[in-house]
């Protein structure tokens, strides 16, 4: 069971979730929201979301509060460096208990 | 002394004991430690060089060039699309006949990318008039470093120092670091027999016509097809010099090697597999476990792979009853490359004469897929006992 | 069945590894972790005690910091010709307890086996049958040497010559102060000496 019939003879791939395989395992740190601090969390409204922007891997929401995909969220910090109330601090994944990464 | 380091800071440290004066480098994967460990040389102040750095490796080549011609002992390195990168120039520097030696961190060209090692790259380039060598493990690449400078300035021509990316270049195993003395007596400095200074103006490698021509002086100056017939002609007379070389090299260093083929278990071998670089040493472990099982087989390194030394080849294998050729590159729309030269050299050498090894044709490791030292091993015992293939095979393909 | 504490075992397979010519040690770090300078410190010790063959191989994917990798170190009498990934190693080096998540660290190591293991955990939560246990909370050891947290890569070298016995923890305390005489040389061969006073193994 190869490859022979795969649908094309270049490479080429396409964006999705996953492509890069489970890129949360990645991470050293995690970003953590404080929503005393977070703009569209204390006005309850649509507004800044820096955060989304900036994500490279889009894996922050544009909803109140802004929720982090662990699943693929690299802890590059981008965010919490972006963020103009610093309402997102990295913090050591090693903080976090053996369930709470499941 | 001996240390333990990995392949790209071996062919620093031979650049380095070279005194090379002057580096032009553009990085890539898998050479930048190479040429990062250079500019710390130079910055450091233990190498007295400039090093140039270049916006791409067409420049850092065009460099060496400008460098070599003014009488500077030069440096390049790059690897696959880097080398692609510098083609116009590769060629350049041969007709140009400049001494200049570049290593080769062996790894596949794009399309598609891909950063790992097969030998495609250096492959690609073996009709340029460069001479190439491939290395098998870290004291060869040092040691090849060393005798490329001192070969390149005799014979006035660029050589490739190619080694595998990552398997070599990144690897670590313990090699003799050779004394700066040793290799100051081996290796005398750079004297051109011109090199561009303003006393003495010239103009180098200007259009030459089809036809010879009469110069300033009243004498007959080559053609086009005089220059490159002597840069053949000088190319084939290297495998003379390539063994001069190596005898100098083992009078001072005590270490001796053939310098075109290195054959291990061949003389009495019914069967031989043939490669270049490290796949030739993880090659002997196949024969040594075939052996054991009764079988007559070697293994012959190609070192040389340009100029080809054909008549070592042939001798060597006159007699031998299969050649398995096993390599990581390949000319497109034929077959492997090695293969194809091995082939004409024995018909050259061998035809007629009642003795022509049949020769199979392996192809591994593309894109640095792994190479399983079990499949190897099955592979070869497979080709002992029956031709596989007219085509030439690709060991490990997933289709 | 054999009892993983079962003296009689272990000290088999101790005798087993110190009469080998030819060990082949897998590191399991990230990228960061500095496991190739490990590995690299081990040949080094190797090599100087009579090994004349060490090849230290690191295995690439796409790098960064913090992803997985890994490195085979072998060590043999003779040299080594062969420079493929290990596939049946006589031991796993695990930097990060979290790897044993990721990776799969036993992958193809020989009965009987070592696993060296930084964690804070307890050596009896492991459960690995078939193999021998080392353990050391390196990363509480190398902080109390002195060293910035998470520099585990010094200690860890004190836990697998207490797991294999094949060299001597001297050669390997010079080789780490050798390796790192511009950086807080003793911290690091502290650390590696408390890691191997430490490390437990179930003996």
């Amino acid at each position: 069971m190869g490859t022979r019939n795969y649908r094309r003879k270049t490479s080429h791939s396409e964006h999705g979730p996953g492509d890069g395989g489970r890129t949360g395992s990645w991470r050293v740190e995690r970003p953590v929201l404080d929503q005393n601090l977070c703009t569209p969390c204390k006005r309850n409204k649509e507004s800044c979301f820096i955060c989304w922007l900036f994500c490279p891997e889009v894996v922050i929401s544009r909803t109140i509060p802004p929720a982090f995909n662990l699943e693929y969220c690299k802890g590059c910090g981008i965010c919490a460096e972006e963020c103009p109330t610093k309402a997102i601090t990295m913090v050591d994944e090693a903080k976090f208990s053996e369930e709470e990464k499941e | 002394m001996h240390i333990i380091e990995n392949g790209n800071v071996a062919a620093a440290l031979g650049v380095k004991l070279c005194r090379a004066n002057v580096i032009a480098a553009y990085p890539i994967t898998p050479q930048t430690p190479l040429t990062e460990r250079l500019s710390e040389y130079v910055e450091s102040g233990e190498m007295k060089a400039e090093y140039i750095p270049v916006e791409s490796e067409h420049s850092a080549l065009a460099v060496c060039i400008a460098a070599s011609s003014a009488g500077a002992r030069t440096f390049t390195a790059t690897s696959a699309n880097g080398l692609l990168y510098m083609h116009e120039q590769v060629q350049w520097a041969s007709g140009a006949r400049l001494p200049i030696v570049m290593c080769v961190v062996n790894r596949a060209v794009g399309a598609p990318w891909n950063v790992w090692n097969d030998q495609q790259d250096s492959i690609s380039q073996r009709d340029t008039g460069w001479i190439q060598i491939y290395c098998s493990d870290h004291q060869q690449i040092i040691d090849t470093v060393i005798k490329a400078y001192w070969l390149a300035e005799k014979v006035s021509i660029p050589i490739m120092v190619c080694y595998d990316g990552y398997i070599l270049s990144h690897t670590y195993m313990p090699f003799d670091l050779p004394d700066q003395e040793k290799v100051d007596a081996f290796l005398p400095p750079f004297k051109p027999e011109y090199a561009l200074n303003p006393d003495q103006p010239a103009n180098l490698n200007t259009v030459t016509l089809p036809d010879v021509r009469t110069d300033i002086h009243g004498e007959l100056a080559h053609g086009y097809m005089e220059i490159r017939y002597l840069l053949q002609e000088d190319l084939r007379t290297t495998i003379t010099a390539a063994a001069e070389a190596e005898k100098r090299f083992a009078d001072i260093f005590g270490r001796v090697s053939d310098p075109h083929i290195e054959p291990y278990r061949c003389d009495d071998a019914d069967f031989v597999a043939v490669g270049m670089g490290s796949l030739t040493y993880q090659l002997r472990v196949c024969v040594d476990a075939l052996r054991n099982e009764g079988f007559r087989v070697g293994v012959m390194g190609v070192r040389y792979y340009r100029p080809f030394p054909d008549e070592a080849i042939a001798q060597a294998m006159k007699g031998k009853q299969g050649i398995i050729v096993f390599e990581k590159a390949l000319s497109y729309g034929y077959e492997g490359a090695l293969a194809s030269d091995l082939k004409s050299a024995l018909y050259e050498h061998l035809a007629g004469t009642g003795s022509l090894p049949a020769v199979q044709n392996f192809i591994a490791g593309i894109g640095g897929r792994e190479i399983r030292t079990e499949d190897l091993t099955n592979t070869f015992r497979a080709a002992l006992q029956s031709r596989i293939s007219k085509e030439p095979l690709w060991i490990g393909l997933k289709l | 069945m054999p009892k993983r504490n079962d003296p009689q075992t272990i000290a088999n397979f101790k005798d087993i590894v110190m009469n080998k010519d030819f060990i082949e040690i897998r590191w399991h770090g990230r990228g960061g972790q500095g496991a190739i300078t490990a590995a690299k410190i081990v040949a080094g010790a190797a090599f100087v005690s009579g090994y004349a063959g060490v090849v230290m191989a690191p295995t690439f994917g796409t790098e960064r910091r913090g992803a997985p990798v890994m490195t085979s170190l072998k060590i043999s009498k003779e040299k080594i010709y062969d420079l493929t990934p290990i596939e049946t190693p006589d031991i796993v080096v695990v930097l990060d307890h979290l790897l044993l998540k990721e990776a799969d660290v036993t992958h193809g190591l020989k009965q009987g086996g070592i696993i060296v293991l930084n964690t804070p955990m307890a050596h009896d939560t492991y459960n690995f049958k078939n193999y021998r246990l080392a353990t050391a909370d390196v990363t509480a050891i190398s902080v109390e040497a002195g060293l910035p947290h998470g520099m585990v890569n010094t200690g860890i070298i004190g836990s697998l010559e207490k797991a294999m016995n094949l060299l001597g923890i001297e050669i390997l305390i010079q080789g780490i102060e050798e390796e790192f005489r511009t950086r807080k040389p003793q911290n690091n061969s502290n650390a590696a000496k408390i890691a191997y006073e430490r490390t437990i193994t179930g003996e």
